[in-house]
Order: structure tokens, then C-alpha cells, then sequence
């Protein structure tokens, strides 16, 4: 009996997404070869066959713009516990269990020694690195996808000049800056965390490395560069989460650009005063205090 | 008093079928009243060209008081011309200037392949409406006035949503050819009010995805609204993507009940 009710009801919508011939011969004069083929439609599919939820929202492109949204407050959250932590470096020395050390140091320790004892040395970092590669992954292929979507959209492009009205320089520039940020990750990367070209590289060392790495001009531009295409990504990105989420309150909705602003000022101007104030002097290592390696031995 | 506009070039794209490359035209428009609407200039243009042997320029129109939906055009880069909420046939001539080129092509996206000249085939729209734009209602005698109550905000919003005159600009001004702002109306037309509820997250999911097999996907630029002829607001498209994720849930919920 339930099953009749319910199937009854799903016979006016679409079944099984193909649309009768003889609607299809009446409205659509030109092409039949348009469109790409039913997505998912769980609202009116057969029991069984279904694809597992996450799966099956992932291959829409509302679901994939979801994941941007979520995968984008992970992103978030972390340049912004990043930045924060950085700031660290501004503390300069501290006493750290009866020594001398950088705060900033002794802070990049503390992020290893996370949840210890419970897990190993070490092992709730790496949940959380995976948890972020995992994030930037999703990101990217999501974008990836959609951008080929949105090609595949408009196949011909407009022939005269468009004259936009509200988007902007950000929103426009998304997948450029996006791929910026990726670049810089990588190098960032490969800088201090696997010391590649970062001279002198000590493991731990995060003020002497930081000190090496932005003393070199041209480094400090990139850096510079990079976190600026970071903020323009953002500040769409920030505002942008809020509609793909579907988080729309006429309440707050007056507040969704000023956060955009606010996120991505914070961002810019906090990471960007690293490579200044490294270059100013305000960030130089004194090689007579004692790693915190050297401390906790 | 009218004044008259003179020498007003327009670049007109000249298609001569949905295989045909396509092309610029130019033509002159020796004197025009600043009075005529945008579609009065083009009719005087096609009386000219056929008086002169030529093609007329093939144009949708159809009720000429901006709430049918069937005017299109690009001009000057922007989906339904210069001024805001409206669409090119409540546009007229006094937006423009004596030796102005005005730019006019169609719109432009997979989805809408061009018959001929500036008129496109909108026909998924219809596809998108098909899938979920209905109640089910009983039939007979037209119920009383307000046997339903409808709190008041929740009734301007829903009918904000269905001021969507089916244009389809949404899709010609996003860069992306994404039909999300069209949907959007049509879902939160419905799903606002009390009489939408029995069918909410089916016509959520069927809708969508219908959209998804035609169109491009949303980035948030905004400018969908902005050529919107009925200004509707992008507060639809988060509407949307709230109500889809909730249909995924409940609908499979549903769907395991049988």
C-alpha cells in the first residue's frame, strides 16, 4: 500500500529522468544530442540500485559545489590557525623548560606532541595533514570538474565583448588564483617543510628556517604574491560557501561580504607582515639560542 | 517633446541556420525616435531590408509588455540591454545616443542553440518545468480565498520566485551558463508555500537534475540578478542548494520505506 502512494506520486515526476518522445519531437526543434543524460534521481529510481549517497550527491554539480563550499571552511580554517600560529615568530624567545628558545619553536613541538599520550608522537598531526590533503583533493577536482562542465556549457563563446555588472575581479579569477595558491603550496612545501630549497634547512628549527627562507628578496616577493592571489580566492570563496551551502537568512545575509572582507584582510595582511618584517629585521634568528630539540635532550 | 536619434549603427549576428557559422551585419539607422521601444527600431530595420529585397533579422518577441518571457537579445554585452529589471522590449531608444554601435547577438549556450539569427530554442527550460514545477491539486470548483493561510512574508517571497518569466537571461548573462537563478525561482515558488509541501523534495532532486543534464553550474557571481528582468534575487539558488541536499536525505528515506 505505501509503496502504491508513493510510487504514484513519483509518476508525475520525471521516471527514470527520460522525457516522452512525443514532448521531446513537440518543444525541441533543433537537437536531441544536448543534453548530458539523467544524473542520479533517487526521487523517482528503483530501489537496490542506487549508488552510495555521498557518491551519488558528488555527481551533481549542486553536490560538488557542497564539497568546494566544506572542503573551502577546512581550507579556511586552517590558513587562519596557520596565520595565527605564525604570529608566534613576533614573541621572539621565551624560557621553555628552564632554557632559552623561540616561542614559535616550542609551538611547532606542541602541534606534534598533540593528543600525546593518547596516540604516538607525531600521529594526530598527520591526521590532520590527511584530513587537509584529503580537502585540498576534493577542492581541486571538484573545481576541475565543474570548470569542464561550465565549458562544455557555453561551447560558443560570445562574439562581441560582455559587459558585466557585478562580478568581479575576484569571482572571475578564481581558478587563476586558485592555481596560484597550489603553485605557492607546493613551494611552501618544499621550502620548510621538506627543506629542499631553503638554505641551511634544520628540522624543528621553524624561526631559523622562517629567518633563512624570507631573507632572500625574490622569496619574500613570492611569498608576497601568493598570499595576496590567497586573499582574492578568499574573499569570493568566504562569500561564495554561504550560497552553495544554502545558508541564505535575510538576517544575516547583510554580513556574508563584510566576513568575505574581513577573512581575507586578515589572511593578507597577517601573512604578508612575515616576509616585510623579515626583511625589515624585525624576524632574525640568533643562532645562540638553543633548538628545542636541543632543550627537551 | 521625442526627440530623434540619428545614425545609430547596429552589429547584428546573422545566422543563417543552427549549422550556419554565423556573422556581424551592420546596418544604418538613418533617424529613430527616441520613443520607439528597442523591438519598434528592429521592426522599422526588417521593414527596410525587406523593402530592399533582404532578410528580415529573425527576433523572438511576443507580448511586448516584458511578462511573457520570449524577447531575448544581448546588447551591448548585457542580456536584455542597458537598464535594469526589464526585459529588451520594454527597452527603448532614449537609453541610447545619436552615433551610437549597438551590439545585438543571442544568447548564448549549449542548451539554446540558435535557430536563426538572434532567436534561440529555450526548450530545456520547458525540461526543467516539466520535472517539477506543478502541485497536485483537486480539481472542480475553484476553492475559497484564503482557505489556506500563508503568513504573509512566506507569500511575497514565493511570489518575488514566480515573477521568473522564463527568459531565460539568467543562463545568457551567467559566465558560466548556468541555469541555477531559472530553477531557483521556479523550486522557491513553490516550495515557500503550504500548497507545495506534498511534492517539496521530489520536485527539489527531479528539478535539479534536470538542470544539472542541460546547463552549466553555478560560481556566485551574481550576475544572473543583475540581468534578471524581474531583479529576482540569487536568495533562490541558496534556496535551491539547501532544499537539494535535504531531498537527497528525505527521498532516499522515502524511497526505503517501500
Amino acid at each position: 500500500m505505501a509503496s502504491r502512494s508513493l510510487r504514484s506520486v513519483g509518476a508525475g515526476f520525471r521516471a527514470d529522468g527520460v522525457v516522452p518522445s512525443s514532448l521531446r519531437r513537440m518543444a525541441q526543434t533543433i537537437s536531441n544530442e544536448r543534453g548530458r543524460g539523467p544524473v542520479s534521481g533517487t526521487a523517482v529510481g528503483k530501489r537496490g540500485k542506487r549508488k552510495p549517497f555521498l557518491i551519488d550527491f558528488y555527481s551533481t554539480a549542486v553536490g560538488k559545489k557542497y564539497v568546494m563550499a566544506v572542503t573551502g571552511i577546512i581550507g579556511i580554517g586552517f590558513v587562519i590557525g596557520h596565520m595565527v600560529g605564525n604570529l608566534k615568530a613576533y614573541l621572539g624567545v621565551i624560557d621553555h623548560q628552564g632554557s632559552r628558545a623561540y616561542d614559535i619553536d616550542v609551538y611547532g613541538e606542541y602541534l606534534r606532541e598533540l593528543l600525546v599520550p593518547i596516540l604516538p608522537h607525531g600521529y594526530f598531526l598527520w591526521i590532520m595533514r590527511i584530513g587537509l590533503i584529503a580537502a585540498v583533493l576534493l577542492h581541486i577536482h571538484a573545481a576541475y570538474s565543474l570548470t569542464i562542465l561550465n565549458r562544455k556549457a557555453r561551447p560558443v563563446k560570445y562574439q562581441s565583448s560582455r559587459d558585466y555588472q557585478v562580478a568581479n575581479f575576484a569571482s572571475r579569477s578564481m581558478r587563476w588564483t586558485g592555481i596560484i595558491v597550489v603553485l605557492f603550496l607546493f613551494w611552501h612545501l618544499a621550502d620548510l617543510t621538506w627543506g629542499w630549497f631553503n638554505p641551511g634547512f634544520e628540522h624543528g628549527a621553524v624561526y631559523r628556517n622562517l629567518d633563512a627562507s624570507l631573507s632572500r628578496v625574490p622569496v619574500a616577493v613570492l611569498y608576497i604574491v601568493a598570499n595576496i592571489a590567497l586573499g582574492i580566492h578568499l574573499f569570493h570563496g568566504t562569500w561564495s560557501l554561504f550560497q552553495s551551502i544554502g545558508w541564505n537568512n535575510p538576517r544575516f545575509n547583510q554580513w556574508r561580504k563584510g566576513l568575505a572582507t574581513g577573512v581575507a584582510t586578515l589572511i593578507v595582511v597577517g601573512n604578508v607582515s612575515f616576509p616585510i618584517m623579515t626583511l625589515a629585521g624585525v624576524i632574525e634568528y640568533d643562532a645562540s639560542v638553543p633548538s628545542v630539540q636541543e632543550v627537551s635532550e | 517633446m521625442s526627440q530623434h536619434l540619428k545614425n545609430i549603427t547596429l552589429k547584428i549576428w546573422r545566422q543563417v541556420g543552427p549549422s550556419d557559422r554565423g556573422r556581424f551585419e551592420s546596418y544604418l539607422v538613418p533617424e529613430i525616435s527616441d520613443e520607439a521601444s528597442f523591438l519598434e527600431m528592429l521592426d522599422l530595420l526588417n521593414e527596410q531590408l525587406i523593402s530592399e529585397g533582404k532578410e528580415a533579422v529573425v527576433f523572438d518577441h511576443d507580448c511586448r509588455e516584458g511578462i511573457c518571457g520570449t524577447c531575448s537579445l544581448m546588447i551591448d554585452g548585457q542580456a536584455h540591454g542597458p537598464q535594469k529589471g526589464t526585459a529588451t522590449c520594454q527597452l527603448h531608444m532614449r537609453k541610447f545616443e545619436s552615433n551610437d554601435t549597438i551590439v545585438i547577438e543571442p544568447w548564448r549556450a549549449s542548451a539554446f542553440p540558435i535557430i536563426k539569427d538572434l532567436m534561440v530554442d529555450r526548450a530545456p527550460l520547458d525540461r526543467i518545468v516539466e520535472a517539477g514545477g506543478f502541485i497536485t491539486a483537486e480539481t472542480g470548483g475553484a476553492p475559497d480565498a484564503n482557505l489556506i493561510p500563508i503568513p504573509k512574508p512566506v507569500a511575497d517571497a514565493s511570489m518575488d520566485a514566480a515573477e521568473c518569466i522564463g527568459c531565460g537571461a539568467c543562463v545568457a548573462a551567467c559566465p558560466n551558463g548556468a541555469a541555477n537563478l531559472f530553477t531557483g525561482a521556479k523550486m522557491a515558488h513553490l516550495n515557500l508555500l503550504p500548497q507545495g509541501q506534498a511534492e517539496r523534495f521530489q520536485r527539489a532532486e527531479a528539478m535539479v537534475e534536470t538542470m544539472d543534464e542541460h546547463f552549466g553550474s553555478c560560481t556566485n557571481h551574481g550576475e544572473c540578478e543583475a540581468a534578471c528582468p524581474k531583479s529576482i534575487s540569487i536568495d533562490v539558488i541558496a534556496l535551491l542548494n539547501a532544499d537539494y541536499l535535504k531531498a537527497k536525505f528525505k527521498n532516499r528515506k522515502n524511497l526505503s520505506r517501500i
